[in-house]
């Protein structure tokens, strides 16, 4: 295997190898906290932070850890973390945490984290690793970032709580698109998302996976 | 290295390792800042206090605004003060067989009710009643909706409303925490003349030309189930299963001018009686 280079280890995810856009991975947490730009970027730091130490510490002790058993220490490795992440948030930003409830729980169960301990911090080592957890979290973070400013920019009508453009209900011009403040909105916000990828990168667009050969045959009877 | 990786002596020795760190890690960082997270729970619920009084402005301090406010509690059935240890906590009695009730009929769906509930007083500069405050709960269309109905000291007029804990649908039902919706509660009365139940909240708005419009408060478009629950759990806290009987204790005390309440020695006051 050819050296990897920190620089496309950090870079590629963002955009090549973008773990929502290409491997859809990780969408349930971009439906779920993606219906105001702050919970957003909360989250977004949380799975920066997540990610980016469960790698290091994986690959740290990667080559102590029996085969049979890594799933379940990269598991607690990763659980741990959460919960840190969990804690700090109820210490320090209570209302944000209140906002996220079980969903920065969930990022336990988010399937980047999980699907790059074992993808590659099981084989790199702690720095290439921590710089691949940093790469593929911002990826998520650049999805979530797209949804997140469309939803609360045409759901409420504000960014950051800070207003954009008045509601009518507020006395003002703008009639809140509700569906944007609903999960569902977020499956649109995605493929569109995708959509504008691959029209850009369009060596992204799967192949078919076989060709239906044109017929040969003149007849059905013979 | 490679053999002796796979052997059950590693296994054991790494899965011991592994979990003993990790749990250090946990249980250091949940011990180290639960006083942290106590005090944003309890000025959280402070705040909550505030808001639904219509005391809140953005910005000030909450800790100092809540030295005017006194908890007290108050049996369900007489109507009548009890005492409680500070650390009473009314959700945890709920669910204790001890201390609640089943509620029947249950039109706010909460099923167990405690027998004693807080309440909170909040006092002018002069040391006399100014504010009711009673904490409120019930389900709307997806959870249950916690929140607090202000009173103006008539134990009727409604002072103001405020939910600090549910997970109605955002945009709609989720209105419930919109202002401006909440403004529209004030001054709306609770009984009639007669001291029977009255408040409504309608499906739609209150039209110009309704009867007795101090009793009725607009419902919140595109969310009737939301609308039902809060409808549902106002009336039930405010009638006969709720804090009926206190609080027409607390209107003829405040009709016939008698006994005026005051504030308790600073005992029960301020930040100890919030330690839970």
């Amino acid at each position: 295997m050819a050296a990897l280079k920190a620089k496309d280890v950090l870079f590629q995810p963002i955009f090549n190898n973008n773990p929502i856009a290409l491997q859809i991975l990780g969408i349930c947490s971009a439906l779920a906290i993606t219906t105001t730009l702050q919970t957003t970027i909360t989250m977004c730091l949380a799975v920066i932070f997540v990610v980016t130490f469960s790698n290091y510490f994986v690959s740290i002790i990667r080559t102590h850890i029996p085969a049979n058993i890594r799933i379940i220490v990269q598991m607690t490795i990763i659980t741990s973390l959460v919960i840190l992440v969990d804690q700090l948030l109820q210490a320090f930003a209570y209302e944000i945490s209140r906002q996220l409830s079980v969903f920065v729980g969930l990022i336990i169960t988010n399937c980047i984290v999980l699907g790059r301990t074992e993808a590659f911090a099981m084989n790199n080592p702690p720095l290439l690793s921590a710089v691949d957890g940093l790469g593929n979290s911002l990826g998520y973070s650049v999805v979530l970032l797209f949804v997140g400013t469309c939803r609360e920019l045409l759901g409420s009508g504000s960014l950051m709580g800070v207003e954009i453009m008045r509601t009518v209900g507020e006395g003002g011009w703008y009639m809140p698109n509700g569906l944007m403040l609903l999960p569902p909105s977020a499956f649109f916000l995605i493929g569109g998302f995708i959509w504008l990828l691959r029209e850009w990168k369009s060596e992204q667009v799967e192949k078919q996976p076989f060709e239906i050969a044109p017929n040969s045959r003149t007849s059905e009877a013979f | 290295m490679a053999a002796n990786r796979e052997s059950i002596g590693n296994t054991l020795r790494v899965a011991f390792l592994v979990c003993l760190v990790c749990a250090v890690v946990v249980a250091t960082s949940s011990v180290g800042l639960r006083p942290f997270q106590a005090e944003n729970r309890m000025q959280y619920r402070q705040l909550h206090i505030l808001q639904a009084a219509g005391m809140y402005q953005p910005g000030m301090d909450v800790r100092a605004a809540f030295e005017t406010i006194e908890r007290r509690f108050v049996d369900i059935e007489t109507g009548d003060y009890v005492q409680r240890p500070d650390e009473y906590d009314q959700r945890r009695a709920a669910r204790d067989v001890e201390q609640s009730r089943t509620v029947t009929p249950d039109p706010a769906s909460i099923r167990r009710q405690a027998r004693v509930a807080e309440v909170y007083l909040v006092f002018d500069d002069g040391g006399e009643l100014h504010r009711i405050i009673l904490p409120v709960h019930g389900y709307g269309l997806w959870s249950t909706m916690y929140g607090f109905l202000a009173l103006e000291r008539d134990a009727n007029t409604v002072a103001g409303i405020g939910f600090f804990e549910h997970g109605e649908t955002p945009g709609l039902g989720g209105e419930i925490d919109n202002p401006r919706w909440q403004q529209t509660w004030q001054g709306k009365k609770l009984f009639d003349a007669q001291g029977d139940l009255a408040i409504r909240v309608l499906k739609g708005k209150v039209g110009d030309g309704a009867a007795e419009p101090e009793h009725l408060v607009d419902g919140l478009s595109g969310a009737s189930l939301t609308t039902n629950g809060v409808n549902n759990l106002v009336r039930f806290w405010a009638g006969e299963a709720g804090f009926g009987a206190y609080l027409q204790r607390m209107r003829e005390l405040h009709q016939s001018g008698g006994p005026r309440i005051s504030r308790a020695p600073p005992r029960t006051l301020g930040r100890q009686s919030w330690q839970h």
